[in-house]
């Protein structure tokens, strides 16, 4: 509990997920599967019960009711909010937990812990012990099998550390039209953080790589949500040139902290710049394939999009969807917050991040003017392979009203974003319109 | 000398016993009002003529708590405006049927931010049977696609929305 730090004034978080449905939150949010079932709701007869669970401070007994928002912590001045986030966090679903991070705060260089999108699939596991974890990779074209524990990775590979940026491969799918299914991501499903781990090109090289070897897949230890132990919740992967880059990590550290619960805690993979999905979180198993991994979400229509173009609406074969790689060039303005009023006197200087899949940000424009005109920003080179740049410019304006701010980035390839939704698909990936602000000036 | 220390009452030993009787009484005074003080502040004078018993902060707490559940109770079917509010769906005669379906695997809130078409819904449903443990809906597939399709059908929103005028919260930037 005494990490789970929240204001009185802010108990709206877990209030609101109580609300919601209280069962799921139980299980969602303490992993607490209450054995009186979904309307085991307690009764006034019962509350004599409730008052001895309370005396007795027992505020996780198994036979606290459903649903309940545990009672002591009603009042408590450390309640709850999900697990190691912050409550400033956009909950988007809360079965399973996916949340994203309002633009104005990613405005640090690296995204803090706190404040780092979630977005699972399934159950995260609960009572995690890193001293007995291990990861085994294996797969018909890995030479042997291996299984390392954490020291292992620790002491037998050289640590590294690389700034490599998430986005969920559906960020921004909520303005799309036809709307496709899923968390409707607004701009927040992208965070770049510090990570620390090994090269998982060292350690598929200490399993041996086989010839044939044409995909990595990953196995995590969530359960799936339909409460069956033998379904894989997420099985993705990369192709194996991917995973031999040198900024694809096997990590256990972010920002210098433990990964939080949430995004994977104790080792999950990282592969900057591609849909986050491949890289898998509480990882236990990688697999070294001969093919294109064919696990869940690697096939049908998930994470894929239309081969060629289509027109919105249309009804995609299986067939004629691709699997997305690297993700492409967007930006974000993280400062001003959307909304700020100033005076016409008044510079405003602004600022955010820009990244482009496995490319370099060449440079970026801001437009006042509804992209009439565009004028440059300064932009810093990349930490490294993956990680996003930052930019900022100083702004004037030319006559008191309403205005936007928009920003669009250009990729060392040339590529840019467009202004209006890019091309539609049947499960709303890709989104990388530029992003706007609202500003007043008085 | 000596003869006059046992003569009694000696006017200066008087003297001085009066003098720190009243500084005693002086002090004792003091004490029990600075003891009621600090017992009745800040609710006032007129608490030290009722009876009543002041229940603890534990009982407190275990009173508001109490008030919580059953407010809770209360409000676990609680309906407004047309919502079901602990779920956020749309109340109507098929709720009970979308909340059973489909609420044990995954939260209301993945229905309730999603828009689709009816053929859109079918696709979704099919999706979940085939790869999320969903089985045959039978005979109350139609009406759950009723529900969905009139709750939850797509807004004609264009190829990009004017940014949301409702949700910006203006401020004055420093």
């Amino acid at each position: 509990m005494s990490d789970l730090r929240m204001n009185k004034k802010d108990k709206k978080g877990i209030h609101q997920l109580y609300q919601n449905n209280p069962s799921q939150a139980d299980k969602a949010l303490w992993g607490r599967i209450t054995p009186l079932g979904r309307r085991g709701f307690i009764k006034k007869s019962a509350l004599a019960t409730m008052n001895a669970v309370l005396g007795a401070n027992m505020v996780f007994a198994e036979h606290f009711p459903a649903g309940m928002i545990p009672a002591l912590l009603y009042h408590s001045t450390e309640p709850f909010q999900i697990p190691g986030k912050s409550e400033q966090l956009v909950v988007l679903n809360d079965r399973p937990i996916n949340a994203e991070t309002p633009a104005h705060l990613l405005d640090p260089e690296w995204t803090p812990n706190d404040l780092f999108f979630v977005r699972n699939n399934g159950i995260p596991p609960e009572n995690v012990n890193p001293k007995s974890w291990t990861l085994t990779i294996e797969g018909e074209s890995a030479k042997t099998t291996k299984r390392y524990s954490l020291e292992d990775l620790k002491n037998n590979f050289p640590t590294v550390h690389y700034y490599l940026t998430l986005e969920c491969g559906g960020n921004g799918r909520k303005e799309f039209n036809p709307p496709a299914k899923g968390n409707q991501w607004s701009t927040g499903a992208v965070g770049c953080a510090k990570w620390t781990g090994v090269k998982l090109k060292d350690l598929l090289e200490d399993v041996g790589i086989k010839k044939d070897a044409v995909y990595i897949t990953y196995y995590g230890k969530d359960t799936h949500l339909s409460g069956d132990p033998n379904k894989t919740v997420i099985s993705r992967g990369v192709p194996i040139e991917k995973a031999l880059q040198e900024e694809s990590m096997v990590v256990w550290a972010m920002n210098d902290q433990a990964l939080p619960v949430m995004n994977g805690y104790p080792l999950r993979l990282v592969f900057g710049g591609w849909p986050a999905s491949c890289s898998g979180k509480w990882l236990q198993k990688i697999a070294i394939r001969n093919k294109i991994h064919d696990g869940p979400k690697m096939t049908g229509q998930s994470y894929r999009v239309p081969c060629k173009p289509v027109p919105p609406g249309t009804k995609v074969a299986d067939e004629d969807m691709c699997i997305i790689e690297a993700m492409p060039v967007k930006s974000l303005i993280t400062y001003p917050k959307s909304g700020a009023m100033i005076s016409l006197n008044r510079t405003l200087n602004i600022r955010g991040h820009a990244w482009a899949g496995d490319a370099a940000v060449k440079n970026i424009e801001y437009s006042i003017d509804f992209g009439r005109s565009w004028n440059p920003c300064t932009i810093s080179t990349p930490e490294n392979r993956n990680a996003w740049q930052h930019f900022e410019a100083q702004v004037k304006f030319p006559e008191t009203g309403y205005y936007e701010l928009w920003a669009k980035a250009t990729d060392e390839n040339g590529q840019s974003q467009p202004m209006i939704l890019p091309g539609w698909n049947p499960r709303g990936y890709l989104n990388n319109a530029c992003h706007r602000i609202a500003i007043k000036v008085q | 000398m000596s003869k006059n220390l046992f003569e009694y009452p000696n006017q200066q030993f008087l003297d001085l016993y009066v003098r720190l009787l009243k500084w005693f009484v002086f002090i004792v005074i003091s004490v029990v009002m600075a003891c009621l003080l600090y017992a009745f502040w800040p609710t006032g004078m007129k608490n030290l003529f009722d009876n009543k018993v002041y229940p603890s902060q534990e009982q407190l707490e275990r009173r508001e708590a109490q008030r919580a559940m059953n407010q809770a109770e209360q409000n676990w079917d609680k309906v407004e405006n047309g919502i079901h509010l602990r779920t956020g769906l749309v109340y109507d005669e098929n709720f009970n049927l979308i909340n059973a379906t489909c609420t044990p695997c995954h939260s209301a809130k993945l229905i309730t931010q999603n828009r689709a078409t009816r053929e859109g819904w079918i696709d979704m449903i099919r999706w979940m049977q085939a790869t999320q443990g969903l089985g045959d809906l039978g005979k109350n597939e139609p009406a759950i696609v009723q529900y969905l399709s009139e709750h939850y059908a797509p807004d004609q929103i264009g190829r990009r929305q004017n940014l949301d005028m409702e949700t910006i919260e203006w401020y004055e930037l420093e």
